[in-house]
């Protein structure tokens, strides 16, 4: 663990007008972890995510990546930077095919070899979709829209990578694949991961540390093992 | 019959005209969800460019000499002006207005709209303004039936554009990023889509249309006014609900299909009524089918 976070929010605070969703948030994220945010509906765990990528305004406070402040970068901007987000309900272009949602991942990318090559990685990760390639991304199964919506994020070339419930309304097989996956571009890709999950279990499990947020508040912060074993988070989190 | 295939020939002409401008506000529609009412003054400041260095050319006697060299530039000035004129109209009276409620940048575009065809007015003036006539008189015969040289030159050229617009649109990564910013802008933007550049490039391409379209009708017609952008506009806009509106197929479609019940209507109805046939098919299509020929889901706007 090096000692500057690659990803750190500082006493942020934003909001959807005279809604605050989020108060004085901080969050460090070193590279290489994989990090849980865990939370109940409506804590503000996607407005996280959606304020790091600029999509919420920012009202108060700051975030930096790799140690420069991106609060003025607009949200086009930052996938280019290696900050790039797979946001809930996966978000797939339905009227596109797999392949062209792939491209687009690679809109600011003119290494054109390049980018056929890491096509072929998405579809070696996920072989139902290069099966798919021609499809409309609309028609796809959940399952399989989040791995599009994965592959398309990887097409980035992410250093960190934001994860909103790549977990939800999937079968618990479908699941565990991504999940594996998940693991394997955090090792193989050296890909730094913030993943906010309601599924308290599945998230500290793949995680290597975890905050807890209720309504806009981080609550707590520890290593993902102590929380899995933390009683009062077993209790709200876990079902106990 | 002889009648018959002439008036067909007359409807793909007009049809592919109406085409043109229709899918400017398909594909405005498509990625901001405005109709731009202004539309039609774009194809008007189209035709009075394309007037004006049409004549200019003429004067110099180099439409004598290189005809295809003036023809092109003309187009290209024309289809240019038009492009920074939307782009510039976009930014100064609907992009401040984006978050606001729907209505207000309709408001904003009749505005503009009634702005536009004013100022064309002022600098212009009231009255007819020729196009140089000497250009594409005859013509080839069969018979009775009679195709312009100009009418081939329209038919080609609106094809060619047609084309070209479907190999951006649907072949080319931009063409992509179009379609996923009117899905999804939100979602574009995490993938590195500004939507503001996309925004100006579908404007731009829609004027652009418009404004060749202005040209040609200045060239069939022989004249240009200030307030030509008026009619041919909301007919555009009809064919353009008719093929489904967001849809790039069904602007093209719905295009034809207006410009041949038109001619059709005036030829087998009555030419006095050639301006309702439009309407009629509008209100008809609003009446029994609002999501038009290609549309499907009214709120899944679309490119």
């Amino acid at each position: 663990m090096s000692a500057q976070p690659i990803l750190e929010l500082k006493n942020v605070h934003s909001g959807y007008g005279s809604i605050k969703a989020l108060r004085d948030v901080s969050l460090k994220i070193y590279p290489g972890e994989v990090v849980a945010i865990i939370g109940a509906n409506g804590a503000g765990k996607s407005t996280t995510l959606m304020t790091i990528c600029g999509i919420v305004p920012l009202e108060k406070g700051d975030i930096f990546y790799n140690g420069v402040s991106v609060k003025n970068i607009a949200p086009e901007k930052l996938p280019p930077l290696g900050l790039c987000q797979v946001p809930e309900g996966r978000r797939i272009f339905p009227r596109l095919t797999v392949e062209e949602n792939l491209i687009l991942g690679a809109f600011y990318r003119n290494d054109k070899p390049e980018i056929q090559r890491d096509i072929e990685h998405v579809y070696s990760l996920f072989p139902v979709l290069g099966e798919r390639n021609r499809q409309k991304g609309g028609t796809l199964s959940g399952g399989e829209q989040q791995m599009l919506a994965i592959g398309r994020a990887l097409m980035t070339k992410p250093k960190v990578l934001l994860l909103d419930e790549p977990s939800l309304g999937l079968a618990p097989i479908i699941i565990h694949q991504i999940f594996d996956i998940i693991a394997d571009i955090n090792k193989n890709q050296e890909t730094t991961i913030l993943l906010v999950e309601q599924n308290a279990n599945l998230a500290l499990q793949a995680a290597t540390r975890g905050y807890v947020l209720e309504t806009g508040q981080i609550t707590l912060e520890d290593k993902a093992s102590s929380l899995l074993h933390n009683p009062e988070i077993r209790k709200a989190y876990l079902g106990e | 019959m002889d009648s018959f295939i002439q008036q067909l020939i007359n409807g793909i002409t007009l049809g592919g005209i109406y085409a043109l401008i229709a899918l400017g506000y398909t594909m405005v529609y498509g990625v901001i969800q405005l109709i731009n009412f202004a539309h039609g003054e774009f194809f008007a400041a189209g035709g009075y460019v394309g007037v004006i260095f049409l004549s200019f050319f003429t004067g110099l006697g180099y439409m004598e000499t290189h005809p295809i060299f003036c023809l092109t530039a003309s187009f290209a000035l024309a289809m240019m002006y038009c492009a920074y004129l939307a782009i510039g109209v976009e930014k100064i009276a609907y992009k401040p207005l984006r978050k606001e409620a729907r209505l207000a940048a309709l408001l904003s575009a009749l505005g503009v709209s009634i702005f536009l065809s004013n100022g064309l007015m002022l600098t212009q003036g009231v009255y007819d303004k020729a196009y140089p006539s000497e250009l594409f008189q005859g013509g080839f015969s069969f018979g009775i039936i009679t195709i312009g040289y100009l009418q081939v030159l329209i038919v080609c050229l609106t094809g060619a554009l047609l084309v070209a617009l479907n190999l951006l649109v649907f072949k080319t990564k931009i063409g992509m990023a179009m379609r996923a910013t009117a899905q999804d802008k939100t979602m574009s933007a995490l993938v590195a889509i500004g939507s503001n550049k996309i925004i100006s490039l579908t404007f731009g391409i829609g004027a652009g249309l418009a404004a060749a379209a202005g040209i040609m009708v200045g060239l069939y017609y022989g004249s240009v006014r200030y307030d030509m952008g008026f009619l041919p506009g909301i007919k555009a806009f009809s064919a353009a609900v008719l093929g489904g509106i967001g849809n790039i197929t069904g602007a093209m479609l719905g295009g034809l299909i207006i410009g041949m019940v038109e001619i059709f209507g005036a030829g087998y109805i009555s030419g006095e009524y050639k301006d309702v046939f439009a309407f009629i098919i509008l209100i008809g299509v609003l009446y029994f089918k609002p999501t038009g020929i290609m549309g499907e889901n009214i709120d899944d706007t679309r490119v």
